[in-house]
């Protein structure tokens, strides 16, 4: 390895051999790097989780654009109710093909072991296959048959094993908002933060489980955009047909982008999650600084004699920076490991959609380097204290 | 013609902290050190010797006189040309200053390190026949903690001579050596400096060295009172 860095930096890799030559203390810093790293993957890989959960249910549907009271229109399962007339209004635009509403309600369904999962229905009409992706088309027609549902198989806190095979003609029976409900299908949604696990149904069993939910008021619309139109230009156009306070009409793609954002800027969780990923970075900085920090201190004649030998800033600087180096490359290495396997039984224990991705993974690596590197900076400020002069 | 002389000091003053609160520790200093010489500064604690020394050294700013080293002016000298200068010269001091963590290969190497990436095959060569040349062939590889007080000082004046610096200055480099050792160590500098026409300015208190010594400079209260010229056969 000496040799390897030697060739690499064109200098002997005082750094390195600096670190190697106190083990111990180089194992404790490398477990000091790695937890920090921990704790970033966890409050990333939780957020991720918050944006993945917040995104899934939009990938629900084709793209097209999306109508939402402009009093609930930061998340799709706020939203307040809104006219159906209005969709009506917005057929009369050339570009737009078709329109269908959307119905949301909350339900517990109890299982018989005394636990609960909060439910999260999407109702909407079962000829709208052309409004839902692909895969779901067939399943939505199946949802014509009365009191059939499409269950969600990553429900939390419910074993939803029996409903993975279920089909039209071989549909399971379960109750819940005292009625009988069919699962004659499945989806793979899973729960997010505000729910457990989502459930689709027809809106014609959505009113006979929520009797109090008018079909005249949707939360959503959806509208079919002309294929070649530009969905941007035609929501502009709608928007100008409604009192801005009213109506909001977004492309579905902008709406969720618009939800994430809300969720990690605005909502107290994701505010956590920014606050707790700075937290983590400043473990890392002040563990990486504290080592360096102490072994520049305990190199100080060493360096002073550098000094006097004629050894510029640039050269102690590139030592420091090696050290940081090192001590970021190496600890991220078990910091990955150990959130991999946090993730996985975070995963497994809570049904959230939380994965480590290669794009976070180079992230925290990069910050990681960064994190030493301005740990390493701090320390070279101590480097002041090598006068060559009381060498002697 | 310009002089020759290595090291030429007039009128040289120093003092340390400023305002009431300064002490002045050199006064009106004139020394000449001719090239390829053994000059040892000799005199009690606190004589001003080791400044004279750091001043000589370009480890600290000359504040007021002249102090002429390798023909470059100290006095108003900017950084870097007191790092260049630094490069010509090699410095052996009391405590070894031996990097921990390098070998004794790798502590000669930094001696030469300093003058540019180099050729490391030309480096290592350099490194090892001057450890070889010091005694230490067998122990080229070994940690400074693994080394007797006699071969970390002998790694340090490897140290400094691997470069071939025009001048070397030396501070006790004996006072942690027994006597065989500490009189080993001052003729491998003597020697090996006039090999190489290597000018050495060394502070002692050991008079064993005085013997090897070309010219003998003491110091008294901040100022020379004496500087005798020995005169060596061969």
């Amino acid at each position: 390895m000496t040799l390897i860095l030697t060739a690499l930096l064109g200098r002997l890799p005082i750094g390195y051999l600096q670190l190697t030559h106190n083990p111990g203390r180089l194992m404790a810093a490398l477990a000091g790097v790695a937890f920090a790293n921990v704790l970033v993957f966890v409050q990333l890989g939780l957020a991720g989780s918050m944006l993945e959960s917040v995104a899934t249910p939009y990938r629900l549907f084709q793209p097209g654009l999306m109508m939402i009271s402009a009093s609930g229109a930061q998340t799709l399962s706020d939203a307040s109710k809104i006219p159906r007339q209005w969709m009506i209004r917005a057929l009369a635009h050339p570009d737009v093909e078709g329109g269908k509403e959307i119905y949301l309600g909350q339900a517990k369904w109890l299982s018989g072991q005394q636990t609960s999962s909060s439910i999260q229905f999407i109702a909407l009409n079962p000829d709208a296959v052309d409004f839902v992706r692909h895969d779901l088309s067939t399943p939505l027609s199946g949802l014509a048959l009365e009191d059939s549902a499409l269950v969600d198989l990553r429900t939390r806190f419910i074993d939803m094993g029996v409903f993975e095979n279920t089909s039209p003609d071989a549909a399971i029976t379960f109750e819940m908002q005292n009625r009988q409900l069919r699962a004659v299908g499945s989806v793979t949604i899973g729960g997010g933060f505000g729910g457990d696990g989502v459930f689709l149904v027809s809106d014609q069993t959505f009113f006979r489980l929520f009797p109090q939910r008018s079909s005249a008021a949707p939360n959503h619309i959806l509208l079919k955009i002309r294929p070649g139109a530009n969905h941007d230009k035609v929501a502009g156009e709608l928007a100008q047909l409604f009192p801005a306070d009213t109506v909001r009409v977004r492309p579905i793609t902008s709406a969720m982008a618009e939800e994430q954002r809300y969720q990690m800027t605005e909502r107290p969780t994701g505010l956590i999650f920014a606050f707790g990923v700075g937290i983590g970075l400043l473990v890392g900085v002040v563990i990486a600084y504290q080592v360096l920090a102490t072994d520049v201190a305990d190199h100080i004649r060493e360096y002073a004699t550098f000094k006097a030998m004629g050894y510029r800033m640039n050269f102690f600087v590139s030592v420091i920076l090696e050290e940081a180096l090192i001590l970021a490359a190496i600890g991220f290495w078990p910091g990955l490991a150990f959130s991999q396997l946090f993730y996985m039984a975070l995963a497994h224990l809570t049904n959230i959609p939380i994965f480590m991705t290669s794009e976070r993974a180079v992230a925290i690596f990069v910050g990681t380097v960064a994190a030493c590197a301005l740990s390493g900076l701090m320390a070279i400020r101590k480097l002041k204290a090598a006068d060559p002069a009381e060498l002697f | 013609m310009m002089d020759d002389a290595p090291i030429i000091i007039e009128g040289l003053d120093h003092t340390f902290g400023e305002g009431e609160a300064g002490k002045q520790v050199l006064f009106g200093i004139d020394l000449r050190v001719e090239r390829g010489s053994l000059t040892v500064l000799m005199g009690p604690s606190g004589s001003g010797k080791t400044t004279l020394l750091t001043l000589m050294g370009c480890l600290r700013d000359v504040q007021a006189g002249s102090a002429r080293l390798l023909g470059t002016e100290l006095n108003g000298a900017d950084e870097e040309t007191q790092v260049l200068l630094r490069r010509r010269l090699g410095f052996v001091f009391q405590a070894h200053n031996l990097h921990e963590s390098l070998n004794a290969r790798q502590n000669v190497l930094m001696g030469l390190q300093v003058h540019g990436r180099g050729e490391p095959g030309r480096h290592h060569l350099a490194a090892s026949h001057l450890l070889e040349t010091l005694g230490l062939g067998a122990r080229m590889d070994y940690l400074p903690a693994n080394l007797s007080g006699g071969q970390k000082q002998r790694v340090a004046i490897a140290r400094a001579l691997v470069s071939n610096p025009e001048v070397i200055f030396a501070d006790e480099p004996t006072a942690a050596l027994d006597k065989t050792s500490g009189l080993a160590a001052v003729t491998l500098l003597r020697d090996l400096g006039r090999l190489r026409g290597t000018t050495t300015v060394m502070v002692t208190h050991d008079p064993r060295i005085l013997e090897l010594a070309d010219s003998i400079v003491t110091l008294e209260d901040g100022a020379i009172v004496r500087n005798e010229t020995l005169a060596r056969a061969g």
